[in-house]
Parts: structure tokens; C-alpha cells; sequence
């Protein structure tokens, strides 16, 4: 057995040296960072694995000890909380974009958003309305908050139907299971949901901002690899692609100063 | 400890495994005498619950009951609203989810009924479904508690499809099972703790009634 050990030694530090960096990331990132990804990686080489969810659901699991290199995160709460635990490098701490959150019906929907703004989910034929869970979900809170802003949210509670994250929220209303969602303004700009529906973007005052915030995680083997690939979010090539996919990007302010480069 | 979600998820399983000794019972009459060369195709379609991933199951209900299919349309139709984010669309997606673990033990049990009981039966005058119902049902009682407790059982522990087809509404779809996964979500240990345990002395008090059913000295019963 130690032998064998021995002998694999040697092609575990070639592993070690070439090994990718995994990323836990907001779900309103699921159409954005696999092309961010796939560019930086024709770049430098660096393999990049992603995972999914809502910010809430992957700051628990890394709690718990999940084994994730980077944590972008649809608000900036979670990567603070993680900060203050321990589990996240304060200084990697990076605003890279802001969210939009985006009122979204089918094609088919009788509903004039332009006219019509947020009052649009009072129309007697919106039956079910998707949002993100608020208890894990950013998105799912600026939704609530939106909709407690425009003074309709007791009207129309009975009706939310909650997806475990964003992207299930999105799912939920693209499937024609809800007539109504609010969604990340990545997801209808996304190539699987658009032209299959039409938009209204929330006004910015009507909930928290959502400041996309990454993070390297302390517990991270790769702290280089990762820091090399938060650094890349500030490329005129990532942000671009980020503002096709609807983020803006934050004011000089928000970044504190910590730029890297 | 949501009390809420428990005992909406206790009316569930009550809904459902009630609702699959109806459904089940002629299934699994079907499966047990039917001499039909191609009936493992039934058996293996019965029994595809068991091995499909709940997501694949719950990715069909969802299509099957929304808007856009001629099923979630004639129900829109009917009641003004779709199935999916519903109570009813749970029962759906519960019936098809749980329905082997009802049929399996009603046709095992059907099945270990000694034909010769069935034969005398015939020659004493009764048709097969008067034999059924007075000679073999009466024989299966262990089988329907067995295919009624695990059905139950199997139905409190869903989580997979109603993940996908229930859109966690409190009071209307959002179960124990969610209920836990969104505690522990959040890190509320403490509560997911409560609710986790609770469902762990139901399910051993549920199997714990299943293998009672079926222990020998019932098994070979006083009708011998």
C-alpha cells in the first residue's frame, strides 16, 4: 500500500498544480458566469467548476463545509456574514455588479407592462406569481420588498408561489405554470427565456440594491488561482459580458479602494 | 416545529394512500391473474417509481399540469385554475409517486392466496369477484395494511417532486419535508431538529406497524 502511495505522490502534486478551482455562485449568474468562465479559461487555462443556487442556500453550505473555492453571492449580506465567521477573506471582497430585479410574463400574456407597471399582477388572469424564496433568496426579498413598495403585497400574497431559487422562479413562469414572475433581469435577457416573454424592470428605489458581491473563501486551497480569477471579473471583457446579461456595473464608490491591480 | 406544514403533509399521505388502495387494488387484481404475455411491461412501468429519480417524475408532472398541455388545460377549463403550486397537484404527483409501494404488496399478497381456496370457491358457485372479495381480500389483510402503511409512509418523506411541482406555498404546498430543507436552509438547526425527529418516529412507527402486520403468527392466521 505504501508502495503504491509512492508511486502516486509525484502525479498528485501535477494534479495539485493544475487543479480547478470551484465556484458556488447566485443563481441569477447561471446564464453569465459559464461564459465568463469559458473565456477565462481559453485565457489562462484555469478549469473552472460552477454550482448553483440561491446565496442563502450556499452560504449554509459552506457553513457546513462545502468545498468551494469563490462565492458569488446576489447580495452583499452573505459574503459579510461570511466574512465575520471567518470563512471568507475580507479583502477579496469584490462589488463586481449590481442586479436588476425585472417584472416577466409570457409572450401570450394580455398584460401591458409598459402601461401598467407593477399594477400589472392585479389583473384578475394572473393566477400564480413566481418569486425566490425570500428566506434564502436576495431576489426573493427585493421581490417582497418591491411589492410591499407599490402597496400591493397583501393583495397579492395568496398568490406568490415561491421557487427554491431565481432560476426555479423563472422556471416556474417560462414553463407557463405561473402567468407572472419576479426574476433576475439576467434570466429575461438570458438566451433560454428571451423573445419567449416581455419585461418590465423594477425601478431601482423600490428594494434593497442588489450589490453582486464575490468572494475568495478562507478555507480555499487555491487562494491564487481564486484571487486570479475575481481579478478577471474586472477586465473590460468580463464586464461587458456582464452588462449583455443586464448587471450594471457598480459606481467607482462601492469599491472601496481594494482593487487589486 | 411548523405545525402547519405537518399536518398538511399528514392530510397528503392520508389523501393519497387511501386514494391507492382504490386505484391499487384493480391493478394488482390485474397483475396477479392476468396471463397476458407482455404483463411485465406493466409490472416494470408499476414499478418505475421506485428506481426514477423524483426530479424526472416531477419534471413530468410539472409539464403534464401546466398551461400548455392538453391535460393542464382541460383542468384550467374545469376549475379556472392550473394544477401545478396546488394541493390537488401534489395528490397527482403523490399518487404516481407512491403507487408501487401500494400495488407491490396488494399483488404479493393476492398472489400467496393458495388457488385451491379459489378453486373450491368457483365449485361452491361464486364468480371470480365474489371469490375475490370474500375469499381472497379477507386472506390479504396483511398485504393492504403493508401497501397502505408504506404508500403513507412514503408519501410523508416526498420531497423531490413536490420540490418541483408545489412552489412551497405555506398551508398549500409547502410540506414537512420542505419545511426542514428551508430550515435548514437558514440555519435554524434547532427547529429542523424537532421536525426532523418527529418524522423519524412516524416513519419507524409506520414500518414498525408494516412488519407487525406481517409477522408469522398473523401471516399464517387463524383461518388455518
Amino acid at each position: 500500500m505504501r508502495k503504491l502511495l509512492a508511486l502516486l505522490l509525484p502525479f498528485a502534486a501535477v494534479f495539485a498544480t493544475a487543479q480547478e478551482i470551484t465556484v458556488a455562485a447566485a443563481a441569477d449568474m447561471s446564464a453569465a458566469l459559464p461564459q465568463l468562465v469559458e473565456a477565462y479559461t481559453k485565457i489562462t487555462g484555469q478549469t473552472v467548476k460552477l454550482s448553483f443556487g440561491a446565496s442563502g442556500n450556499l452560504t449554509n453550505q459552506i457553513r457546513n463545509g462545502a468545498p468551494f473555492d469563490v462565492f458569488f453571492s446576489a447580495d452583499e449580506e452573505y459574503p459579510q456574514q461570511l466574512i465575520a465567521e471567518g470563512l471568507a477573506s475580507k479583502d477579496t471582497l469584490h462589488r463586481y455588479a449590481v442586479g436588476r430585479l425585472v417584472l416577466w410574463v409570457p409572450a401570450d400574456s394580455p398584460l401591458d407592462l409598459s402601461k401598467l407597471g407593477m399594477q400589472a399582477l392585479l389583473d384578475p388572469s394572473v393566477k400564480k406569481i413566481s418569486i425566490a424564496n425570500p428566506a434564502t433568496a436576495p431576489y426573493g426579498r427585493a421581490a417582497a420588498a418591491a411589492l410591499r413598495h407599490f402597496e400591493i403585497y397583501d393583495r397579492v400574497s395568496s398568490r406568490l408561489v415561491l421557487g427554491e431559487n431565481v432560476s426555479q422562479a423563472a422556471q416556474f413562469v417560462e414553463s407557463g405554470n405561473a402567468q407572472a414572475a419576479l426574476i433576475a433581469l439576467s434570466h429575461a435577457l438570458a438566451p433560454a427565456m428571451k423573445g419567449k416573454g416581455r419585461y418590465w424592470t423594477v425601478p431601482l428605489d423600490a428594494y434593497p440594491t442588489l450589490n453582486q458581491a464575490a468572494v475568495v473563501l478562507s478555507k480555499s486551497k487555491q487562494q491564487d488561482a481564486a484571487r486570479r480569477f475575481l481579478d478577471f471579473l474586472r477586465s473590460p471583457e468580463a464586464t461587458s459580458l456582464l452588462t449583455t446579461y443586464g448587471f450594471s456595473l457598480p459606481a467607482e464608490k462601492h469599491s472601496n479602494g481594494e482593487r487589486v491591480k | 416545529m411548523n405545525w402547519e406544514a405537518f399536518w398538511l403533509t399528514v392530510r397528503l399521505a392520508a389523501i393519497v394512500s387511501t386514494l391507492l388502495i382504490a386505484i391499487g387494488i384493480p391493478i394488482a387484481y390485474w397483475l396477479t391473474y392476468s396471463r397476458w404475455r407482455w404483463k411485465f411491461l406493466v409490472e416494470a412501468a408499476v414499478a418505475l417509481p421506485i428506481v426514477l429519480p423524483p426530479t424526472v417524475l416531477g419534471f413530468y408532472v410539472l409539464v403534464a399540469l401546466g398551461s400548455r398541455s392538453p391535460l393542464g388545460r382541460w383542468w384550467e377549463s374545469l376549475t379556472g385554475h392550473t394544477l401545478a403550486f396546488t394541493f390537488e397537484g401534489l395528490v397527482i404527483g403523490s399518487l404516481l409517486y407512491s403507487l408501487p409501494f401500494a400495488v407491490q404488496p396488494f399483488a404479493a399478497s393476492f398472489g400467496a392466496v393458495d388457488r385451491q381456496l379459489l378453486r373450491a370457491s368457483a365449485s361452491l358457485g361464486h364468480s371470480p369477484l365474489q371469490t375475490f372479495r370474500r375469499v381472497v381480500l379477507p386472506l390479504s389483510k396483511a398485504g393492504l395494511v403493508t401497501g397502505f402503511a408504506l404508500s403513507f409512509a412514503h408519501t410523508l418523506g416526498e420531497f423531490g417532486v413536490v420540490l418541483m411541482v408545489g412552489g412551497n406555498i405555506p398551508g398549500v404546498t409547502r410540506t414537512t419535508s420542505i419545511d426542514i430543507y428551508d430550515q435548514v436552509q437558514t440555519a435554524n438547526y434547532s427547529s429542523a431538529n424537532q421536525t426532523a425527529l418527529l418524522l423519524l418516529i412516524i416513519s419507524f412507527l409506520v414500518l414498525s406497524i408494516v412488519y407487525g402486520a406481517n409477522r408469522r403468527p398473523w401471516a399464517v392466521g387463524p383461518w388455518r
